[in-house]
């Protein structure tokens, strides 16, 4: 079966040593990392520990540190570094003359399960 | 294929065996290793061979290295093995293996690990059965065994290891004598006061002594089993085990006979390179470092993070000493030393005193620095005057409240709760995390933590707001007893560079480097570019040395100060627009109103320090909500000035002597858009009784009749500290002159993430007074220099591309269908 890949943005629209984020129809967002060498990945914008925006990290080294409670995300893997565990869903990338693919099939239903942690008085009626 | 080069070391113990951890860390693949280990075991935590004589532990749960490690990391173990020879022409070790078989293994370098040996007093009868040492599992396990079967036991010497070995028997139901040579016990940790509390202590635990005691020979019966010991004076004591604990040397039988220097041990320079042969390396105990061979395990783990640094071919490390601290390790009894504990010529002493209650306290103080403590009873403090004697900073400031400790200045989060040693298990330690007493007992015992960054990054505990560090400190130090000693005075920043904040600063400065890529480059850094500690403070470094020279760059902000808003648990934001003094207006009011009805803005709340949050932002709307409310950035999300609070003061209050609230607007607008150290909060009140709580704040102004009274570095966050008296003055603008200069210091010279109460604290309020009140010349040009620094800075709300906010964050991309 072949990969359909869905043209997302140019490399240089994502900040290096930073990320965007990706919109899809259903779930949470995709978050897009390129850094500072100019490798691009994307993970599910959810830390797997609770739940922070992944995207909103600070990026080094193939790494990006989660804005939240700063757990350190393997952008190639999805991984913790250890000795934290977890891992965050890992989108397949394509970076081909400086533009950015994502697979449609992963985008419309990898990962869509997650939730962002409920804040303010929305938790309080539960 | 890559040639690797092949690297042997002889020893299998914890200091060689951690150094192999961070060479594998660093450099896996650079290297075929191969290990002769002595004993038949994997690296096990020596340490902890006292709580497993004593019954506390068994034998399995101190293995730090498990069989399955060596082969995880492909490296050649020969367990039980004797290394009989090194050729160092060849480069070939030899040894015998654990069959008798000849093994001969080549190397291009060689680490010696032979840690010490237990030094036998040369007396007859020293070769009977039952005669031990005190230093491995299978001296350990003769000990239970014995146990088993007899009953009297004699341990001879009365230091640390002697008296951990005497309990342990003790515990076991032996009758246990200790001979000691000296006055008093463990006199090498103790003065003579605590070495006989401690005695008396042991023996109404059971434990006999026999004190000044010159041992003679050891009487054995026809078995060959040892029975007695006779003294010089010709008495004697029954003995079916005799335990030599009267110190050890460093084992350098192999060294001598490879021809290298030894002198006290293996003589070794700063990167533990052999001075004899570049190839050969030694640590831990058995190397002399500038003339001192180190017992405890943090100097030890220390050399052999700058050993891996060196064979990784890096280069950048060296090995400059380090000042130990000493703990027993028998429970119920809480003693603690450090430095030059007796003191003497040239010292001060401040000293507490109470033998019949079990408490002694004494401080060794010269030329107002602490150089040495030992601590009887009450050791909950040995951690924090362990850390300000390593520091050697002045504690003239602290002089009169030193004896009774940091608990006396009062932390929050924790009930009150200051012992580490009486807390039940289920204590919860940290506040933040949820860490328990008992998770991190169990962490550093199972997973064999020594310092502790690791028990943060296991545990989580003290890793968030950090009030919790002491008493993580203490736990790991009651765990691991005598092998706990903090690493040496200038730590670094992170993982990724050697070097400490100051030096960063200074290298700043000195070199004029105005970006990121400078400063990693000149200083060495060892990841290509920083982490999430390093960055974000080498670029504060950067601005608030050369401003308008050196760029901001955003993606070294954490997201609060990258978004300019405050991310909140659910990934939405906060907005606090400035209200300058805490006055708004029903226009301002209205506006906010608008807003929250706009965006469905689900939650507002007015804050601490005179303002109102909007909660429950979401990150599109960010720039709408900015621009609609049309007020000024609060920078309630950044290292940089929150507010300046005031009470209403002479305009309005009857009892106002001062005009407060037009002097706090004033402050607000000289020094906003600050970005600091840390966060920066002022308060200004008309009158002594404080309503604007100016105690407790980083610069905290007090309106009097005859003018403003100054105090500096209060903070009420995690510690409660009350600001100290700086000034008093005439008129308003004296109050800002003197306010910028003492912030301005504070930029200049502040490591990051340090508040003021801290910075204060480590350079001294004489320090600041000096350069602020003294020098009237400096405090013109500091105040200048800010006013300078502040001159034309974007409000990042409204002048987002001056400020270098990257807008396409704030949008998501939508993608096509």
């Amino acid at each position: 079966m072949t990969t359909n890949w869905k043209y997302i943005c140019q490399v240089a629209d994502i900040p290096r040593q930073g990320a965007r984020r990706v919109a899809r129809p259903q779930g949470l967002e995709v978050a897009l990392f390129r850094t500072g060498a100019d490798a691009v990945y994307a993970l599910l914008d959810y830390s797997p520990y609770k739940g922070g925006p992944l995207s909103q990290g600070m990026v080094f080294g193939d790494n990006v540190a989660c804005p939240l409670h700063n757990w350190t995300i393997s952008l190639a893997s999805g991984q913790a570094l250890a000795p934290d565990e977890g891992s965050t869903p890992a989108f397949r990338v394509r970076v081909e003359d400086g533009a950015v693919y994502l697979d449609a099939a992963e985008l419309a239903a990898h990962a869509l399960a997650q939730t962002r942690p409920l804040a303010g008085p929305a938790q309080r009626s539960t | 294929m890559v040639k690797r080069y092949k690297l042997v070391m002889v020893g299998n113990g914890m200091a060689g065996v951690r150094t192999l951890e961070e060479l594998l860390k660093i450099a896996p693949d650079l290297y075929d290793i191969t290990i002769f280990g002595a004993e038949p075991h994997p690296n096990y935590n020596r340490i902890l061979l006292s709580p497993v004589l004593a019954g506390e532990q068994t034998l399995e749960q101190i293995v730090l290295n498990d069989w399955a490690w060596y082969q995880e990391h492909n490296i050649t173990l020969h367990a039980g093995c004797t290394v009989t020879e090194v050729n160092r022409a060849r480069r070939t070790v030899h040894a015998t293996g654990a069959g008798g078989e000849a093994i001969s293994v080549p190397y291009d370098r060689l680490i010696l690990a032979t840690g010490s040996n237990p030094f036998m007093l040369p007396i007859p009868g020293k070769e009977l059965d039952g005669v031990l040492a005190y230093r491995d599992i299978a001296d350990t396990q003769a000990m239970i065994d014995a146990a088993a079967k007899y009953k009297h036991a004699v341990v001879i010497g009365g230091g640390l290891l002697g008296l951990e070995a005497a309990n342990g028997l003790m515990k076991r139901g032996m009758q246990v004598t200790v001979v000691h040579a000296g006055e008093w016990l463990m006199e090498r940790q103790l003065d003579p006061v605590a070495g006989q509390m401690l005695q008396k202590a042991l023996v109404e635990r059971g434990m006999g002594f026999l004190m000044a005691a010159q041992t003679q020979e050891l009487l054995g019966n026809d078995d060959g089993r040892v029975t007695a010991v006779r003294f010089k004076d010709g008495s004697e004591v029954p003995a079916d085990l005799v335990v030599m604990a009267v110190g050890i040397r460093p084992n350098t039988q192999l060294a001598e006979a490879m021809r290298l220097h030894v002198n006290r041990g293996i003589v070794v320079g700063d990167t533990m390179q052999t001075t004899t042969d570049a190839r050969i390396y030694a640590v831990g105990e058995c190397a002399a470092h500038r003339g001192v061979a180190y017992g405890l395990v943090a100097p030890l783990f220390e050399q052999g993070k700058v050993l891996a640094n060196h064979l990784a071919e890096f280069g950048i490390g060296r090995y400059l000493g380090s000042q130990t601290s000493t703990k027993l390790k028998v429970t119920g009894i809480d003693l603690f030393s450090a430095g030059d504990f007796m003191g003497g010529a040239g010292t001060e002493e401040i000293l507490l005193s109470d033998p019949g209650a079990g408490h002694y306290k004494k401080l060794v103080l010269k030329d107002d620095k602490l150089v040495g403590a030992c601590l009887y009873g009450n050791t909950v403090d040995g951690s924090w005057y362990f850390k300000l004697l390593r520091e050697g900073r002045s504690v003239a400031d602290l002089r009169d409240k030193l004896m009774f400790g940091e608990s006396n200045i009062g932390e929050g989060g924790h009930a009150g709760q200051n012992q580490a040693a009486s807390m039940p298990d289920s204590f919860e330690v940290c506040g933040c995390n949820g860490v328990t007493k008992g998770t991190i007992c169990k962490a550093i015992k199972e997973k064999g933590l020594f310092t502790i960054d690791e028990v943060r990054k296991h545990t989580k505990a003290s890793a968030s707001c950090g009030s919790c560090t002491g008493l993580v400190e203490q736990i790991l130090m009651a765990t691991v007893g005598g092998a706990y000693a903090a690493a040496s005075a200038a730590k670094p920043v992170c993982a990724c560079t050697e070097h400490g904040h100051q030096a960063v600063r200074d290298a700043i400065r000195t070199h004029h480097l105005i970006s990121k890529e400078e400063v990693f480059a000149f200083m060495e850094w060892k990841t290509p570019d920083g982490c999430p500690s390093c960055r974000p403070a080498v670029n504060y470094y950067l601005i608030s040395t050369w401003p308008k020279e050196a760029l901001d760059d955003p993606q070294s902000r954490a997201i609060n100060e990258r978004s300019h808003a405050n991310i909140q648990k659910d990934g939405t934001y906060s907005v606090i627009p400035r209200m300058w003094g805490g006055e708004t207006s029903a226009a301002e009011l209205r506006r906010i109103a608008d807003v929250v009805d706009k965006y469905q803005i689900p939650g507002v709340k007015v804050t601490g320090g005179q303002r109102i949050d909007l909660l429950g932002v979401k990150k599109e709307d960010l720039q709408g909500v900015w621009r609609d409310i049309g007020m000024p950035s609060g920078h309630a999300y950044g290292k940089s000035l929150r507010t300046v609070k005031t009470c209403v003061g002479s305009e309005w209050c009857r009892f106002g002597t001062q005009d407060s609230s037009a002097l706090g607007r004033e402050l607000e607008r000289a020094l906003w858009r600050m970005y600091a150290p840390h966060k920066v909060k002022l308060a200004v009140s008309g009158c002594p009784r404080n309503c604007a709580e100016s105690g407790i704040k980083d610069v905290g102004v007090i309106g009097v009749d005859s003018g403003w009274e100054i105090h500096i570095a209060g903070n009420g966050g995690i510690k409660t500290e009350v600001a100290h008296f700086f000034t008093k003055v005439k008129t308003a603008e004296e109050v800002l002159e003197i306010s910028g200069a003492f912030l301005q210091l504070y930029r200049e010279e502040g490591w990051y993430l340090e508040r003021t109460t801290h910075y204060v604290a480590r350079v001294g309020l004489e320090h600041v007074k000096q350069k602020v009140l003294e020098d009237a010349e400096n405090r013109r040009a500091l105040w200048a220099r800010l006013q300078f620094a502040l001159e034309g800075e974007p409000d990042p709300w409204f002048e987002g591309e001056k400020a270098r906010v990257d807008e396409r964050q704030f949008i998501p991309i939508a993608v096509a269908a």
